[in-house]
């Protein structure tokens, strides 16, 4: 089994994300399926990036272990990541065992930039790891487009400057695009028909907002920047209550400014798809790492009782094809309908199927009869939801208790009429998720030995899961709570794992809330997602 | 369409001689007058006893949250740039908890009017401060008087870019009536203070009845006269008070900009091939 490991490494500005993808780009040519780990401190010049690539001939979704291969532009990289790898330095930098390139002499004897030096060292990592000229040359002008020949000469000085020391195996597959997690919600809310996207920047969810904003120009799709969190998702309810499909994208801090506005929305029923990408908290924590720090608060967020459905990708397929049907079920439900991300699953690039024709669920359209009321009480729940201008007819949406007209009440019987629509939709929606795979199983999907998870710990865990032969089943939809579909899935299991990337057990807190209770719990609050090896070991250690 | 086919028929609950009711009556013989139908307009309101008028308005309406009103009523025009949008907000709806929205909104000229109904005191919770109270309002959170001073909103508005910015009285009903038929006309954001009068908690009418005016051949367009006549009462002393259109000017607007180029059916899946392309 082909499975190879690259790291390159170097201070922020140095153009580490981008050597990075350049490299995954290579290794997408050579065939294989790619994945990307990014790792960068909250700053903008200084401190120590590194970008750590895993190629295999199977998918993957999480970094395996210590790198074989080491491209380092610092000092740093060589002292933090090169032993036991074959290491690739700038020889004018930095001190080491192994290929040292003269790459700051060759950027200046070739009049690049100084940020083209992780060209040339890229250049030495191909002929290191025997990767021809020509693929070399093909990703160079894929990524560098009209800047092709220079970046490509200085490529090829690297290239001469190093020597063969091992070989990663040309495969005949076609490369997929590399897409980030964020690109796939992206995408994936386009798809499920959105026409605005509403954030203000917050890392790990600002890429979503670039790549909308990237995509839209010179095309119909609206997407805004307002001042705040507050009005971000207030201006959404806007958008959405004039009839435009839209969503939201922040993280923790930003979210928490949200939360009015998130009651807002399942009082009102004024249908909204936000975005959550968790990052490790409390307060500002460490934004540029991850977490599954957040997902109580989602499910928990807004004041008050109301329906709503939160929704965890765990790979960069999932992410496009499930925010594409919360888009759908925001729509049809008339819920706020949440897609619960992280930085993991956000910012790290991997080779991914994408079909841009993605089936949609089709909406059921009601038309009204007579005289519209906004919150006309239907035995499923679900009003006929019509944007103004409606000829002859007003729209009244209240964040008050309301009658069927949208207008305030305290009348005892009509508040009670009120509550109970929202639940009976609450019940509407569990029934429909029932046609909805809510989770998946992967591994050995008979073993007694189950690991629970969700989101972006999902593909780690279904390594380990076909390494040591144990079922991996991983929520995707986590509210309404699946359970008659998780109760299938658990028959013959003994021995429950739950691993999650938080300190107080938030996914093994819900799953006991409904009666399944875990043998043994793995977290990580690290902010780093849990490597191979690393989280086999765990898992050795807390097996019967 | 006539007036009172505005009217919808929520009951009202608003204190007798409150000023409410001559800005609710005011905006449905204006909207009446302007020839506009119910469906074609969107009331957007925050919370507080001004904000019932959404209610009490038979037109399409958003009861929002306290100092969302106009974010919410941003997004609205944004969403169908064709509806008309009344954005009624009170001085502690706009002033304080949601200033912020206020000054964007003035900032990006979105082609809104917003109505704050100033009675310079929280009614529906019963007489605190507002952020427009008179120095050393005793309320029931400021038992000893604030310890703090009036801002001047429409400095505020004028300072934030406001295109058009006006002052009328809710005991000034004509006067009302022509400020609310240009605000709405108006292309760009409307800002249109109403001194309001508070049956209940502050009830100010004697102080506005001897110290309103409305400045003869003032024109809006003149910046500098605009400037003084905006300053001329900052909400403290006891200095005359201009009613009328103060300041306007032409501008583009907020959805002008935003939407240029927007029109027509998106193609999402040329979007998401061309995406995956340069990926």
């Amino acid at each position: 089994m082909n499975d190879y490991s690259i790291s390159i490494g170097g201070q922020a500005g140095e153009g580490i994300n981008k050597a990075g993808l350049l490299i995954g780009r290579l290794l997408g040519l050579l065939g294989y399926h790619v994945y990307m780990y990014y790792d960068y401190p909250s700053l903008i010049r200084g401190g120590h990036n590194y970008a750590m690539l895993r190629c295999a001939d199977h998918e993957i979704g999480a970094v395996s272990g210590k790198p074989d291969i080491v491209c380092a532009l610092d000092q740093e990289t060589v002292n933090r990541h090169g032993e036991g790898a074959i290491l690739i330095y700038d020889a004018d930098v930095a001190k080491g065992e192994g290929i040292g390139v003269p790459a700051t002499t060759i950027i200046r004897e070739e009049g690049g930039a100084p940020i083209a030096r992780n060209t040339v060292l890229i250049g030495a990592f191909c002929r290191a790891a025997g990767i021809p000229p020509e693929i070399l040359g093909d990703a160079i002008k894929k990524e560098f487009g009209s800047r092709t020949d220079e970046n490509l000469r200085l490529a090829l000085r690297g290239y001469h400057a190093a020597e063969e020391r091992m070989q990663i195996p040309v495969r005949t597959n076609d490369p997929l695009p590399l897409l980030a997690g964020n690109d796939a919600i992206a995408l994936g809310l386009i798809r499920g028909g959105l026409d605005a996207y509403v954030s203000y920047p917050m890392t790990p969810s600002s890429s979503i907002l670039h790549t909308m904003a990237d995509l839209a120009q010179g095309t119909p799709l609206l997407v805004l920047h307002p001042e705040n969190e507050i009005a971000v998702i207030t201006m959404a309810l806007g958008l959405s209550y004039a009839g435009k499909r839209v969503a939201v994208g922040t993280s923790g801090g930003g979210f928490c400014l949200m939360n009015e506005g998130v009651s807002l929305a399942g009082m009102a029923e004024q249908p909204v798809v936000i975005v959550m990408a968790m990052r490790p908290g409390p307060s500002t924590g460490m934004p540029t790492y991850s977490s599954q720090g957040d997902l109580s608060f989602v499910l928990h967020a807004g004041h008050g009782e109301f329906p709503r459905i939160v929704i965890a990708p765990g790979t960069t397929e999932e992410a496009y094809e499930w925010s594409a049907r919360a888009m759908h079920l925001a729509w049809q439900f008339q819920v706020p309908v949440f897609v619960l991300s992280d930085k993991n699953l956000g910012e790290h690039p991997k080779s991914t199927r994408v079909d841009p024709e993605f089936p949609m669920p089709v909406a059921s359209v009601r038309s009204p009869r007579g005289r519209y009321a906004r919150y006309f009480n239907t035995p499923d729940g679900i009003s006929p939801f019509y944007p103004p201008p409606l000829s002859g007819n007003v729209v009244k949406v209240n964040s008050y208790t309301h009658d069927d007209d949208g207008i305030t009440t305290e009348d005892p019987n009509l508040a009670a009429a009120n509550a109970v629509k929202l639940i009976r939709k609450g019940a509407t929606i569990e029934n429909e998720m029932a046609y909805y795979g809510c989770l998946r199983v992967d591994g050995a999907e008979d073993a007694s030995t189950a690991l629970i998870c969700f989101g972006s710990t999902g593909e780690a865990c279904r390594e380990i899961g076909e390494r040591l032969s144990l079922r991996v089943i991983r929520m995707i939809v986590l509210e309404p709570f699946p359970l008659a579909q998780l109760s299938d899935v658990l028959a013959g299991v003994e021995e429950m794992i739950v691993v999650e990337e938080n300190a107080t057990g938030q996914l093994d807190s819900l799953l006991r809330g409904y009666g399944i209770i875990a043998d043994r719990r793995i977290s990580n609050v690290s902010g780093r997602p849990f490597r191979l090896d690393e989280l086999e070991l765990k898992v050795k250690g807390v097996m019967q | 369409m006539k007036g009172a086919e505005f009217i919808s028929r929520a009951q009202n609950t608003w204190c007798p001689g409150c000023g409410n009711f001559v800005i609710q009556h005011t905006m449905k013989d204006v909207l009446a007058g302007l020839g506009l139908l119910p469906e074609e307009v969107v009331v957007v309101s925050g919370i507080g006893c001004h904000a019932k008028i959404a209610d009490y308005m038979q037109t399409n309406s958003f009861y929002t949250i306290h100092g969302r009103g106009i974010p919410v009523a941003t997004g609205i025009h944004l969403g169908n740039p064709d509806l008309t949008v009344i954005c009624s907000a009170g001085d502690g709806d706009a002033y304080a908890e949601g200033l912020d929205h206020l000054i964007f909104a003035a900032k990006r000229n979105v082609d809104i009017t917003v109505i704050i109904h100033d009675n310079r005191v929280y009614g529906l919770t019963t007489g605190q401060y507002t952020p427009t109270s008179p120095p050393g309002f005793s309320g029931k959170s400021t038992p000893d008087g604030t310890h703090e001073d009036p801002f001047n909103p429409l400095e505020l508005m004028l300072a934030s870019g406001a295109t058009f910015i006006a002052r009328s009285y809710s005991r000034d009903k004509k006067g009302m009536a022509e400020v609310l038929k240009r605000a709405i006309r108006h292309k760009g954001f409307s800002f249109v203070e109403v001194l309001q009068v508070c049956a209940s908690f502050y009830d100010a009418h004697l102080c506005y009845d001897e110290h309103i005016y409305t400045p003869e051949r003032h024109d809006p367009f003149d910046r500098d006269s605009a400037d003084r006549l905006i300053r001329e009462w900052n909400y403290a002393g006891e200095g005359a008070i201009p009613l009328g259109v103060l300041y306007e000017r032409d501008a583009p607007t907020f959805g002008e900009r935003v939407l240029a180029g927007k029109e027509g059916e998106i193609d999402r899946t040329g979007i998401i091939e061309r995406a995956l392309g340069k990926r």
